[in-house]
């Protein structure tokens, strides 16, 4: 976890880093001289494109947000007679919407506690909890050349099960919440196990297969909702969890940050050890970018398939759960939100680098609690933050495209289409 | 880690033509005998089901058919069985079980489940019919629009989003010009918003395919709330209360008793889409077009050595399949409800992408897909309100579930167009 930017790492540690090649994002990734490739990273390379792409990102949003603006509209009447009233309504929109956006997500300089100024940071953290987790077994996947997109469903899976066990069992303080936390683990690991073993027997693609598994999960959700086991009267909404099955808080009652924190971090320094110092996450990207020759070597590709769906829904199923036992407390059908699509952009985000992931889980929780503050300060509707996410990942995808908007050169020899 | 699993790695077509071939009335027989004990032996004795079979305004009217519960589901899942053992024969003499008979077969099961189901109510079957057909407009636009990528050689995970900005493309400039038609232009035009963006990134600069449909349908969602939360709730007057486009009945055609008010007594979206699955598939199995684009998906090198030029070829078809797909959109809002809602396609994009994949890639097979889960969920709706033993919950998973078991080859293998998914790189 010594690398914290979300670059990839020199192709250099114990393993010939075979994930190089075929990483979905970086086909354009440059080799040569590391000390002259330094420079040129940090301006053209993968961290100068990062940058690049934010900036892009945020300046359509302003783009849209000056587009739907009243005051703007109204000095756009009159542009050619007072331009300046135009670019200084223009001005205002733009910067009153990121500043809200500023202050709900990082540090509420306008309160008048401490509690009050930093809450927006640890709700940030709370919301960036299960994208953590969620992100990390959407990476574990295409390390592996697997795309789970069902890690929505895994999401769910997981929460029905770890909120099964937190409010109908009866177990001691510490093993309840243990026991509930892995119900989630394995919940997700089965269900997106179903993913892999189907792909292993039938070579049913697995982006197909995970994608209906979602809205299975879903379905099965709101049945179970209407159920008496699940449901409290009439409400589609469960009991909460025992107090003994919740996560606890750790900044204590004033902020609803929780262990579940704890648990991401943990998650990351797993994933990071399973998929750099491990046996199976070696096995893992050998399959990914490569599985002729790893089949060759003598691995068993089908079965790294089942495994890595395993690992990958089981880490999706821990953020269900821990979204469930930390700050949800009961089920409804919306636990799981958008969080496992959100996972996937986290994910790509991060480059699927553990590191990565960890600090693109905290932007995109930002940018979500951010923008609910945003919403309310300045009726910037929220739905902006989803604009903005999604083109910062496509921008990051394709970077022959940031370089050409910026009118950069190329980093590699190579000749990239302008 | 061994030597031997090396040999049972998936290959594709690997399952012998023996085992194939009895898969059919092996599944036809076990869903005839669930028929006959379910909806038939323990069906409630004494219990009538009545099916409405003309609409008000026909020109002829036929009285509903009331049949006992019971022994209508016996009779009616006795003839499918006898179906199954039909396919049974076909398949020891080598034989490959028709399609006819499988449709037949659906038809027998399904009247069963119908007459188990409505017992003791009665139900329309020409409003059944009606109903599927138009929650089918969209998946079967949305599923041609996906196959027109992916033959040559695109996937498109996107249509949900373009399902999305073309109905809510549809639904502003109906608004604005107070006609619905110019709303069903708007809508592919809007749609091509997700498709260029999706050309752009996929065919261009090579970006996965994949990636880019799911992070393309979250810029949909997000452009298309955007808009409306801050635009089109304000001035819902002006921008967002669209005429809905009316129904024009054929005449003669829809003066025919059952089919005519279900076919031909329909708004001008789905005659569009009785043209669309027409053209498409005499396009591409039929014509030098076709074949070329079918070429550059299957197998792009081949394509490239022989003088088509794959990026063009690419590029057109994403942008025309967004086009189809936009126009699926337009059924969302000026085609039923009118105004636009946030996130109103509410996933019928992946839908239409499973009933591309169950269609086998085939504009017909695409539409009686379409059709099938348009069925379902219609299906769902009136056994919801009438309260029958099933939770809705099961129907709304159907389609998934059939999806899930016809790509693990369960029902059939499928195998969609070899290079989709790989971008093509000259040289």
């Amino acid at each position: 976890m010594s690398d914290e930017k979300p670059t990839p790492p020199p192709p250099s540690s114990a393993a010939p880093a075979p994930t190089r090649e075929r990483d979905p994002i970086e086909h354009t990734a440059g080799t040569g001289g590391r000390a002259a490739a330094t420079l040129r990273e940090i301006s053209t390379g993968n961290f100068g494109v990062t940058v690049l792409a934010f900036v892009l990102a945020l300046v359509i949003g302003a783009i849209l947000i000056i587009a739907v603006d009243d005051d703007v509209a109204d000095a756009a009447g009159y542009i050619f007679a007072r331009p300046s009233d135009f670019f200084g309504a223009a001005w205002s929109a733009v910067s009153d919407a990121y500043t809200a956006l500023f202050r709900g997500a990082v540090l509420n300089y306008q309160a008048d506690t401490f509690a009050g100024a930093i809450r927006p940071f640890t709700e940030t953290l709370t919301v960036a909890t299960p994208l953590i987790i969620a992100a990390l077994g959407v990476a574990v996947g295409f390390r592996a050349g697997l795309f789970n997109i069902g890690a929505q469903g895994q999401v769910i899976m997981g929460a029905m099960i770890a909120g099964f066990v937190g409010f109908t069992w009866n177990l001691p303080v510490g093993v309840h919440l243990l026991v509930a936390l892995l119900g989630g683990i394995i919940a997700g690991g089965l269900w997106a196990g179903i993913a892999g073993f189907l792909k292993a027997r039938t070579g049913a693609h697995e982006v197909i297969v995970t994608i209906m598994l979602n809205y299975v999960a879903l379905y099965l959700l709101q049945y179970a909702l209407t159920t008496s086991v699940f449901s409290t009267g009439n409400q589609p909404k469960s009991p909460s969890v025992a107090s003994s099955a919740q996560l606890p808080l750790i900044l204590g009652d004033q902020f609803r940050l929780n262990a579940g924190f704890i648990v991401a971090i943990l998650a990351a320094i797993f994933v990071w050890w399973l998929m750099t110092r491990s046996t199976i996450g070696f096995r893992f990207r050998a399959v990914g970018s490569n599985a002729h020759a790893a089949r060759t070597a003598g691995m068993s590709v089908t079965a790294t398939f089942v495994l890595v769906m395993v690992v990958s829904g089981a880490l999706a199923g821990l953020a269900g759960a821990t979204q469930l036992l930390g700050t949800e407390k009961f089920l409804t059908d919306g636990i799981a939100g958008s969080l496992g699509f959100d996972a996937i952009t986290v994910a790509l985000l991060g480059r699927s680098k553990p590191a990565g992931i960890f600090l693109a889980g905290i932007l995109y929780g930002g940018l979500n609690v951010g923008g609910r503050v945003m919403e309310v300060a300045t009726g910037t509707p929220i739905d902006i933050v989803l604009v903005i996410q999604s083109l910062v990942v496509l921008f990051i995808a394709a970077p022959p495209l940031v370089r050409a908007i910026f009118r950069l050169p190329a980093p590699t020899t190579k000749e990239v289409a302008a | 880690m061994t030597a031997t699993e090396v040999s049972t790695a998936p290959v594709p077509g690997a399952v012998t033509t023996t085992r194939a071939s009895l898969r059919t009335p092996i599944v036809l027989a076990v869903l005839g005998v669930v028929a006959l004990v379910f909806f038939g032996l323990l069906g409630s004795a004494g219990s009538t089901t009545t099916f409405g079979v003309s609409a008000g305004t026909d020109f002829v009217t036929i009285d509903p058919v009331e049949i006992p519960s019971k022994a209508g589901a016996i009779v009616l899942a006795v003839l499918a069985l006898a179906l199954a053992a039909w396919s049974f024969v076909m398949a020891r003499a080598g034989r490959t079980v028709p399609v006819w008979l499988v449709a037949v077969f659906g038809v027998l099961w399904v009247l069963a489940f119908l007459t188990w189901a409505v017992a003791d109510k009665s139900t329309s079957l020409v409003s059944l019919m009606q109903g599927s057909l138009l929650l089918a407009v969209p998946l079967a636009f949305g599923a041609l629009g996906g196959l027109l990528n992916e033959r040559a050689g695109v996937v498109n995970i996107a249509i949900e989003g373009q399902l999305l900005t073309g109905a809510f493309g549809a639904a502003v400039l109906a608004s604005v010009t107070g006609n619905a038609y110019v709303g069903l232009v708007a809508a592919p035009v809007f749609a091509l918003i997700i498709g260029s963006m999706l050309a752009l990134f996929t065919v261009k600069y090579h970006v996965n395919q994949i990636i880019v449909g799911v992070v393309l349908n979250v810029f949909a969602v997000g452009l298309t709330s955007f808009l409306f939360s801050s635009v089109l709730k304000e001035n819902a007057s002006q921008l967002n209360s669209p005429p809905r486009l009316e129904v024009l009945p054929i005449p003669l055609l829809s003066q025919i008793p059952v089919i005519g008010p279900v076919l031909f007594r329909q708004t001008v979206i789905v005659y569009l889409l009785y043209i669309a699955v027409a053209v498409i598939t005499v396009a591409l199995f039929r014509t030098r077009w076709g074949l070329r684009v079918r070429a550059v998906g299957e197998y792009p090198q081949a394509a490239d050595t022989v003088g088509i030029s794959v990026e063009r070829t690419r590029w057109s078809n994403v942008l025309l399949g967004a086009a189809v797909a936009g126009l699926g959109g337009a059924f969302f809002t000026i085609g039923s409800v009118g105004a636009f809602g946030e996130e109103m396609t509410a996933g019928k994009g992946y839908i239409a992408l499973a009933a591309m994949i169950l269609g086998r890639w085939s504009p017909i097979g695409a539409l009686t897909a379409a059709l099938l889960f348009g069925f379902a969920d219609k299906l769902q709706q009136v056994l919801g309100v009438l309260e029958t033993p099933i939770p809705n919950q099961f129907m709304l998973m159907l389609p998934y579930v059939v999806t899930i078991f016809a790509v693990a080859g369960l029902v059939g293998r499928v195998r969609g167009p070899a290079a989709a998914g790989e971008p093509y790189e000259k040289g």
